[in-house]
């Protein structure tokens, strides 16, 4: 077998809230190192397959699962296995960026860290530089490392929870819809941060905008009322799509 | 207002426009009844600080700035010092705060976080019915249940356990000093829980979301973002609790043991401002004890307003610190 073995994997993944199954029987297979977009109208249920992969969904109201998640064979909704563990595996950026607002940005990128304990100065102020400079927020916040996250724009603070999720270097991040709130510009740069952080995390990003899928991902998975219609390569998705409704939503006919 | 009506030949238009010409009367009176609201709150607080300082006049006259720093109180030799009820007050208030606030925070914190959904709202309820109590209940519970409790059990454990530190020694007398500030405790714990749960409710989803998916505790994503978020919140409901706790009257008085003593003992009775003021009162026999009592309230009424001013400083840098929830979303 030349394919690498998924680093994340679904099977019949049903997520339910209360009565209502939002995602319903998905079974997917997340290589590793690649960007995997989801894709589908709003209120498909791109996002909370997205929050059922790091266990946040149970955390909703009436939020709950069946059906398998294996992240690098191991099943994630075993009985032994620690949410929290696994939450500092699979990171998550979200909609809106999140920075904590009464820490520095400093602080911000090295919250993370500090959940997992006490380490040397040094080697903090060094992951947080390295995290920093991965995504390109390094040269702009380095005169101001210990002032307040607040005051940076909202593409800044994206780039800052990006460096956030990084920093204790987890293997999967997942991207909620995480250009919804920025402008082009601030879009641009989070799509050249996500090229380039797949050669070192296995990625999966939300989007309800079509063209940043065909831009960033490798494969691409079409959703549409909680089923999985299409699933495949991103070239293949867009060029040639197996499924008449795939298509529809592609060409903008509906969604 | 000035809405300028361009002639017009049209008769139909005629009518209309001249309705809506003449419709400013009301607003204006509307307007004016209000500014005259608006005005009697700044002029009643004026006249009483106004009569404060009238009455307090001869006092003032008479003993100075000295006044809080002298311990006598002495109504029939006409000597008369607040310092004894001022360190009873800002004593009273702070020990109550310091068992309040976390208690407080605490419940906050679980009813907000932990607590199953069923149970929130019937708790927080009846937490806010506990501070529709009248003082006066508070204070015959005080004399009947928690005096006996105290001298019987409470206060020969401290003393045994912590009776190194002279605010642990001496006689235990039931009226006590710390039985008033644990009864402001449990008065002042309403309003600081439901203010802090209100403002914990508050923080955006997104936050707490933020530091589980950094995989924080339950314990740690309140730590290190929810109380984070709402601080500026939480120390308004402490000011609110404060607030109260030194104006608080009828079950300090009946608590306290009401002398005008500065023991450092925590068991020995003492006296507040309010509870003097209070106590006193009726039974003032000459005209300089009523100045004096006067006073006593002018200083109480300064110190309330200062710890107000101190504590809108507080939220002011709080604040400014980055904690302003408008800029998060």
């Amino acid at each position: 077998m030349t394919e690498p073995a998924p680093r994340m994997q679904t099977t019949n993944l049903t997520a339910m809230y209360g009565k209502f199954s939002a995602v319903k029987g998905v079974s997917l297979d997340f290589a590793p190192f690649q960007v995997h977009a989801l894709i589908g109208p709003s209120g498909c249920g791109k996002s909370t397959f997205l929050r059922a992969l790091n266990r946040l969904h149970e955390m909703s109201v009436g939020g709950w699962v069946t059906g398998t998640v294996l992240l690098d064979g191991a099943d994630i909704y075993g009985p032994d296995v620690s949410v929290i563990r696994l939450r500092r595996r699979i990171g998550m950026v979200f909609q809106r960026p999140t920075p904590f607002p009464t820490k520095s940005i400093y602080g911000n990128v090295a919250a993370g860290l500090m959940l997992e304990g006490r380490r040397p100065k040094a080697e903090l102020d060094a992951i947080v530089e390295r995290s920093l400079q991965r995504t390109a927020l390094w040269d702009e916040v380095k005169d101001r490392l210990h002032t307040s996250a607040m005051a940076l724009s909202g593409g800044q603070q994206q780039r800052l929870c990006l460096a956030r999720t990084i920093a204790p270097e987890p293997d999967v991040i997942l991207l909620d819809e995480p250009t919804a709130s920025l402008d082009p510009q601030g879009t641009q740069r989070i799509e050249e941060l996500v090229f380039e952080l797949k050669r070192d995390f296995t990625i999966i990003i939300v989007t309800h905008n079509m063209q940043q899928a065909a831009r960033v991902s490798d494969t691409t998975t079409f959703f549409y009322l909680g089923n999985m219609v299409e699933h495949g390569p991103t070239t293949q998705i867009f060029t040639t799509p197996q499924q008449e409704q795939t298509e529809a939503y592609i060409t903008g006919r509906f969604g | 207002m000035a809405a300028t009506v361009p002639p017009t030949g049209l008769s139909q238009q005629a009518a209309p426009l001249k309705r809506l010409t003449g419709a400013a009367r009301g607003d204006q009176l509307f307007r004016l009844v209000l500014t005259i609201c608006a005005i009697v709150i700044p002029v009643l607080l004026l006249a009483l600080v106004l009569m404060l300082v009238r009455g307090a006049a001869p006092a003032i006259a008479r003993f100075g700035l000295g006044f809080a720093a002298t311990k006598t109180w002495d109504p029939v030799a006409g000597q008369f010092g607040a310092f004894p009820m001022i360190v009873g007050t800002l004593l009273t208030s702070l020990l109550a705060l310091l068992i309040a606030v976390p208690l407080s925070l605490g419940v906050a914190v679980y009813l907000t976080e932990f607590a199953p959904g069923f149970l929130r709202r019937p708790v927080a309820m009846v937490i806010e019915l506990l501070a529709a109590i009248p003082s006066v209940v508070y204070g015959l519970w005080g004399v009947f249940v928690l005096i006996p409790l105290l001298q019987r059990a409470v206060f020969p454990f401290l003393r045994s356990l912590l009776g190194f530190l002279p605010f642990f020694q001496g006689a235990i007398y039931g009226p006590s000093v710390l039985a008033a500030s644990i009864i402001l405790a449990i008065m002042i714990m309403p309003f600081i829980m439901s203010v802090s749960r209100e403002v914990l409710l508050a923080v955006p989803n997104s936050q707490r979301e933020a530091a589980m998916a950094l995989g924080a505790t339950r314990w740690e994503a309140v730590r290190t973002a929810i109380i984070p978020y709402a601080r500026s919140g939480i120390v308004g409901a402490v000011i609110l609790g404060l607030g109260r706790a030194l104006g608080e009257t009828m079950a300090v008085t009946m608590l306290i043991g009401n002398r005008h003593d500065s023991s450092m003992s925590l068991f020995a009775p003492g006296y507040t401002m309010a509870a003097a003021i209070a106590n006193e009162f009726n039974e003032a026999a000459t005209p300089m004890h009523y100045a004096a009592l006067t006073y006593v309230a002018l200083l109480l009424f300064v110190i309330t307003v200062l710890v107000n001013a101190a504590a809108r400083l507080l939220i002011w840098r709080v604040s400014r610190g980055g904690v302003s929830g408008a800029k998060a979303e």
